[in-house]
């Protein structure tokens, strides 16, 4: 976890902390590039790059490319052919240039902490790390807004703008490590989106660095850049549509009140129907997290967070606004948690008492490395509706699988968090285990929702996308990847199931359309 | 009219049976085209671009065309697809506070379906009779902004028409989703550009269980902006807060939603020691101002020095300048007459100017013909050249609604 730590150049950025990635660290390493172009083309950019950078901005030494070989998606490692730790906005274009001059691919890379392998290297490519961009340039607390560069941690982010009464709002997990640079990449979410929404809403501008080299401004401090919102495409792209080297974030003001309230359920149906009631009554929390019975015997094994034991399900809902709204809210949503059967209610009393409320659900995640020797994290979405159905249909994967799942969500939203237990040294545990999360994932399609709410695409899910898109709608987007990225450098293999070149016309449509088929369509 | 043209209306009959030559009525921006067809099914609309797409002809969409004369005029128009048949509500998962709509819902009649269940899409209808596609396409906003975004943060899910006829969808009907681009992004404030919007997923709020505003009259424009940050920054968060100068003597009013609504109003009365609190915003509350008009964005903190350069502006050209808006973003409303066209003309390109440097961005709205010929619409700005390369890929042959948008876009 001192990913960031890299910061006086002292040391390499270190693989991510175990804490926000897989517990399986023991598994071999699969070759996962898809595309490699010649590797001459690495050393080329070296040889341009060395006059421009200082030297101790280009790694070349084989055991310092392999501490860039994974992300947060830490069973899958990929050694890159050079890695490079630009300074400015002019620097990593500078780079991109000679990327593009050599037709070498290149992958950004923030604290690595991703769980969806988007970070991940090609081999024979270039991983530009923007560890070494982590000033926040401007705090304007009139305007609400902070300029920081891309190799800024989340979390210190609000730490420089509290004393303004503010707060950037993403708070993904892995806050304390990861970048803003990488929250936009993957549009982060976190457990206060619900309310609060994603880095998308928080955004209002950005210096990119195209993947042609070329310097642009999407948005800007004004509301509503004019024509199509290019930062709204940009931010979620996963690093295919360019570099966001320069971030403007809007800051959000903290509310005069917040509440946290902890519940213990029979059963994890009683808890999800609790969440349905308080929403349909019109309370929007600022966060609905669950956990069921085994993932809070985790938490309580790991941390002791001293949650009630016998529970099957535990809830934690955190209201926030004005003192009025949250009084009557919160009685509200006692008396729905009573409602449905939840007892040991608990109500943070302050600070202190509210990150003990927290701690259980914070440290779920390592937590399940308690009691499983290795773990698969899932990060899958559906109507909020249906979580009950949801969840019994993961319970009956997990059955015939002959795994045990844990389940941490965010019930507010439908983001479903079930960790795969297994033990990696039992042979063919892991593919196992691979093959229940895709189950889920299928599942969650099926019952209308997403493959993924906030880990994002990566090298991970790319086969998954053509689940729940069409040839076409996988078209269209890449029209949108060929605007931006026409020789294809960034970050290729990611995200899309097939890679495609820009200059071919996507093979579809052999045959008759459907709409010609159907008589609805002619053509002269 | 020619046998070629006859040919064609027939073939845009055949698969889209609700088609005739336009009219008058069917200008953008002054520019006529010469059919219009109404698609009475995604289906249907695809069709029809695929038509267009083989006969070159350019293509418009229309909703309830309350805005069709925003933005530039087309460099050709040919065809104008009225989307307004479409005009179903799918489905509204109220559990989900989601709602799937197609483009030619109107809002207001929306907005009534979905207060039944005690639910409302947060957007504002500043002109008045908008469809659910129009606002996308034009991402118009007004006072309710502040508090819920704009149309790009709560439109989650959108399925397009492509100049080709490809149906192509983005995004979902859940809220959390960060699966493949989310083209809807794109989509909002396109007009119509990159292709037909002919389905869109919204997330939903809750209605306010309670709404009071809190209305001022400040003695003079200082007052007024001081009692307006005040307001923004106090933790009683309003929802909107709004001036107006264009219905006589300034006016500010912000609007409190949910428990005690009233109360907060009121408590906020008090320590600003002014105004009245009200069950109703003031008559001019969401509208627009009358006559030509010109919208303003600029960062949320310049509001003061942005009001100050349009009065300024306003006197040394002797402009009848009328305000209205918040934080972030204001409409201007000067006379229409055309005689007034050079003087207004200049007044634009002054605050064009002046307020690029505060990072502020000026774009005419609705306007005579005498004044567009005299300032470019949307003035500069925007990642133009980026823009037109995705307009190049999502439409190569530059038939939809060619230049209607920023930089002949």
């Amino acid at each position: 976890m001192t990913d960031h730590a890299d910061v006086s150049g002292s040391a390499d950025p270190a693989t991510p902390g175990a804490d926000f990635g897989h517990g399986d660290r023991g598994r071999t390493a699969i070759p996962a590039a898809p595309d490699q172009p010649g590797s001459g083309g690495v050393a080329r950019v070296a040889a341009v790059l060395a006059g421009v950078l200082p030297d101790d901005a280009i790694l070349t030494d084989p055991e310092r490319l392999r501490t860039y070989d994974c992300d947060g998606l830490s069973h899958i490692r990929v050694t890159p052919g050079l890695v490079v730790l630009p300074e400015t906005t002019e620097q990593v274009s500078v780079v991109v240039r000679a990327c593009v001059a050599a037709d070498v691919p290149f992958v950004a890379r923030g604290a690595g902490t991703g769980l969806s392998g988007g970070a991940l290297p090609v081999a024979d490519g270039v991983v530009i790390a923007l560890t070494r961009m982590r000033r926040i340039l401007h705090v304007d607390p009139v305007n609400k807004i902070a300029v920081v560069q891309p190799g800024v941690v989340n979390a210190d982010v609000t730490a420089a703008v509290a004393g303004h009464g503010l707060y950037f709002a993403p708070d993904p997990s892995s806050q304390i490590v990861c970048t803003v640079g990488g929250n936009v990449a993957e549009n982060s979410g976190g457990a206060h989106c619900l309310k609060h929404g994603f880095t998308v809403n928080h955004v209002l501008a950005a210096t990119v660095v195209l993947p042609t080299g070329e310097i642009v401004e999407l948005g800007g401090e004004a509301p509503d850049p004019l024509g199509y919102d290019l930062l709204g495409a940009f931010i979620g792209s996963e690093g295919t549509l360019g570099i966001a080297t320069e971030i403007t974030l809007r800051l959000t003001r903290r509310a005069q009140v917040v509440e946290t309230l902890l519940a213990g359920f029979p059963d994890i149906g009683s808890a999800a129907a609790t969440v349905s009631a308080v929403i349909a009554a019109g309370i929007v929390p600022a966060a609905a997290e669950l956990m069921d019975a085994l993932a809070v015997e985790a938490a309580e094994a790991a941390v002791g967070c001293g949650y009630p034991a016998e529970a099957g399900a535990v809830l934690l809902v955190e209201l926030d606004g004005t003192r009025a709204e949250v009084t009557h809210a919160l009685a509200r949503v006692e008396e729905f948690c009573l409602r449905h059967h939840g007892f040991g209610l608990r109500r943070a009393k302050d600070e202190q008492d509210r990150a003990a409320l927290w701690r259980g659900r914070k440290s779920a995640f390592a937590a399940v490395g308690r009691i499983s020797p290795d773990y698969y994290v899932q990060d899958g979405v559906v109507p909020r509706t249906v979580l009950p159905e949801a969840l019994a249909r993961i319970e009956v994967l997990a059955r015939e699988a002959g795994l045990r799942v844990a389940n941490v969500f965010h019930a507010g939203d439908g983001n479903l968090h079930p960790l795969v237990l297994f033990d990696g040294a039992i042979p063919g545990a892991g593919e196992t285990a691979e093959r229940l999360a895709g189950r889920i994932l299928t599942t969650c399609l099926d019952l209308g929702g997403s493959i993924t709410g906030e880990h994002g695409v990566g090298i991970e899910k790319r086969a998954y996308l053509a689940h729940q898109f069409t040839r076409d709608d996988l078209d269209v987007m890449q029209l949108l990847r060929c605007a931006f990225d026409p020789a294809g450098l960034a970050n290729p293999g990611k995200l899309f199931p097939t890679p495609r070149l820009c200059g071919e016309r996507p093979g579809r449509r052999n045959g008759v359309h459907p709409l010609q088929a159907a008589g609805l369509a002619e053509l002269f | 009219m020619v046998t070629a043209d006859r040919g064609l209306f027939a073939a845009l009959s055949r698969v889209c049976p609700d088609v005739r030559e336009a009219t008058e009525d069917d200008a953008i921006t002054g520019v006529i085209p010469s059919w219009t067809a109404a698609p009475a099914t995604a289906a249907e609309a695809a069709a029809l671009m695929r038509l267009a797409a083989h006969h070159d002809l350019a293509v418009t969409a229309r909703g309830a065309g309350t805005k069709l004369d925003w933005g530039n005029p087309p460099r050709r128009a040919d065809l104008l697809v009225d989307l307004g048949n479409l005009d179903g509500i799918l489905e509204h998962q109220a559990g989900d506070l989601v709602v799937r709509v197609q483009p030619g819902v109107r809002l207001d009649p929306l907005a009534r379906i979905l207060a039944e269940q005690g639910q409302q899409l947060a957007l504002d209808d500043p002109v008045g009779g908008a469809t659910v596609g129009g606002t996308i396409s034009t991402a118009v906003c007004g006072p309710r902004r502040l508090r819920y975004g704009a149309p790009r943060d709560l439109l989650i899910g959108v399925t397009t028409v492509l100049a080709d006829g490809t149906i192509t969808r983005s995004g979902g009907k859940v809220i959390k989703n960060v699966a493949g681009y989310d083209l809807g992004k794109l989509f909002t404030g396109a007009f119509g550009t990159l292709g037909l919007v002919v389905e869109a997923v919204f997330r939903l709020h809750p209605l306010p269980a309670a709404c009071a505003w809190l209305i001022l009259n400040p003695a003079d424009r200082a007052t007024a902006v001081s009692a307006m940050r005040t307001l923004l920054h106090s933790q009683a968060a309003p929802s909107a807060i709004e001036w107006d100068s264009a219905q006589g003597p300034p006016e500010v009013a912000a609007l409190f939603e949910g428990g005690a609504a009233e109360s907060r109003a009121a408590a906020l009365r008090r320590s600003l020691g002014d105004g009245r609190t009200s069950d109703r915003p003031p008559p001019w509350w969401g509208t627009h101002p009358d006559g030509t008009l010109i919208e303003v964005r600029f960062p949320v903190g310049r509001f003061s020095e942005v009001l100050g350069e349009i009065d300024e502006a306003a006197r040394d050209h002797a402009v009848a300048a009328r305000t209205r808006g918040g934080f972030g973003l204001l409409h201007v409303g000067v006379s229409e007459d055309p005689a007034d066209a050079p003087d207004t003309a200049a007044f634009i390109m002054r605050i064009r100017g002046n307020l690029a440097a505060l990072g502020g961005v000026v774009i005419v709205r609705r306007a005579a013909g005498a004044v567009r010929d005299r300032v470019d619409v949307w003035g500069p700005g925007g990642a133009v050249r980026l823009m037109r390369r995705v307009k190049e890929r999502f439409d190569p042959q530059g038939l939809l609604s060619p230049g209607r948008l920023v930089g002949g876009v």
